[in-house]
């Protein structure tokens, strides 16, 4: 592996001025699960490392019934996936940080490092969409939040600016009883998801109110699949508005064929998965 | 440059010089001579540089050693006391869990993680514990045999 100058800041505002001076040549460091393998393939030739877990702001998980849960820039996934309140309130993320890697890896990488790879596969993704989250950044020109749909440019690709970093994941307090299902399509434990599909449900009185649909690995980012939400909204929950809102989904996607599996298998996949999701979720709320 | 760095690892300090570039992994082997940690496939998927870093079990190979300055390191070879091996070693060894031995440390090391937060887990349990660990021997069986038996061993 090629050298490269080492810093641990202490601070954020260190941490976007170091960024800011070496634009271009550093590259940021939460748990290293990534990009240490790319810089070992020579991927990724940093001259500079930036490591962040020696910033006491950006460590751990916090929840508050007014403002939600806050997620920090080095929290792993084992501390978001064992933590109290989120095993309460958040319970498909949960389940999608269980599915990341072995327990080695969610002991060190981040949920943040995740997002910020950009995967359009990122296991905890559709669940944060589903759940509606925000991402907090910091710069040289100050903060600002960003939705997570909106935070996913491509593959590979974000919104962060070169001397930017994510400070931290604001997930919005649950409104009162919420379903959920988080499913996920793979050949065997600890490899990429194939498709990926989680919903997120509230009903008042058999009626869907608030909703969120995030899939995986069926388009060029995570996806927020705001037609099927749209299908549901408002609407009398029966088996036949979720099938619906399935077929919506499968519109909504535009996934490839790659060596993993076809396009069409990805779309009928999104089609069950977000049904099965989404009965999951009423099953959970005592409804169908 | 080399940094100087401070590791505790099975409870002994040690100042060591590096290059940001060598793993906790490398350093434990090439400049500790603590060999027993092994290094198998490089990427995080096989778990033979399973350590435990500030007491929770990583993949060694995935860390820069400068990421651990100031932290706490166990390898297999803090888990014996002199001559008295841990249970679980001893296990593994009656049991046939060691096969070529190669995944043996990391995996046993996975075992103690899991047995130290349920002490007493299911067959299903014990295999979702070790499954960032894998034996090309594929001698699982045994292995799991052998967790098994230091929980039975265990007053419930």
């Amino acid at each position: 592996m090629k050298n490269f100058e080492y810093f641990d800041p202490k601070t954020v505002r260190q941490a976007v001025r170091l960024l800011h001076t070496y634009q271009g040549t550093a590259k940021v460091l939460a748990g290293g699960t990534d990009l240490f393998l790319r810089m070992r393939h020579r991927a990724l030739l940093p001259d500079v490392v930036i490591d962040l877990k020696r910033i006491k702001a950006l460590a751990g998980v916090r929840y508050s019934s007014q403002k939600g849960l806050r997620i920090g820039a080095v929290a792993t996934h084992a501390e978001v996936e064992s933590h109290a309140a989120v095993q309460r309130h958040y319970g498909a993320l949960v389940e999608a940080a269980g599915w990341v890697g072995s327990a080695q890896t969610r002991h060190r990488g981040t949920v943040v490092g995740n997002l910020c790879n950009a995967s359009p596969a990122a296991d905890t993704a559709p669940a944060l969409l589903a759940y509606r989250t925000v991402v907090q950044i910091v710069g040289p020109e100050g903060e600002r939040q960003v939705p997570i749909e909106a935070f996913f440019q491509g593959p590979g690709r974000t919104a962060l600016g070169p001397a930017e970093v994510v400070t931290e994941l604001l997930v919005p307090p649950p409104q009162g009883k919420m379903g959920w299902g988080f499913l996920r399509r793979t050949r065997s434990a600890i490899d990429i998801a194939l498709v990926s599909a989680c919903a997120v449900v509230r009903a008042d009185n058999g009626v869907c109110g608030e909703v969120g649909i995030g899939l995986g690995a069926v388009a060029p980012t995570p996806l927020r699949a705001v037609r099927a939400e749209a299908v549901l909204r408002g609407q009398p929950l029966s088996p036949a508005l979720l099938e619906e809102a399935g077929k919506a989904a499968a519109a909504e996607c535009h996934p490839i064929s790659d060596v993993r599996c076809s396009a069409e298998y990805r779309k009928d996949m999104v089609d069950v998965l977000t049904c099965r999701c989404l009965q999951s979720a009423c099953h959970m709320l005592g409804m169908l | 440059m080399k940094r100087l760095i401070t590791l505790t690892v099975n409870g002994n300090k040690y100042e060591v010089a590096i290059e940001p570039r060598q793993s906790l992994l490398q350093v434990l082997r090439e400049e500790l001579h603590l060999t027993g940690t092994k290094e198998g496939c490089s990427e995080g998927e096989c778990g033979a540089c399973t350590v435990f870093l500030d007491g929770q079990t990583v993949d060694s190979c995935l860390i820069f050693a400068l990421e651990a300055n100031g932290c706490e390191v166990v390898t297999i070879e803090g888990l014996a006391t002199g001559d008295i091996l841990h249970p679980l070693q001893n296990a593994f060894a009656e049991y046939g869990g060691v096969q070529c031995g190669f995944c043996t440390p990391g995996m046993i090391l996975a075992a103690k993680a899991l047995l130290d937060s349920n002490p007493h887990p299911t067959e299903a349990d014990i295999r979702q514990g070790i499954s960032g660990n894998l034996c090309r021997c594929t001698g699982y069986v045994k292995i799991v045999e052998a967790i098994q038996a230091v929980a039975n061993s265990t007053v419930r």
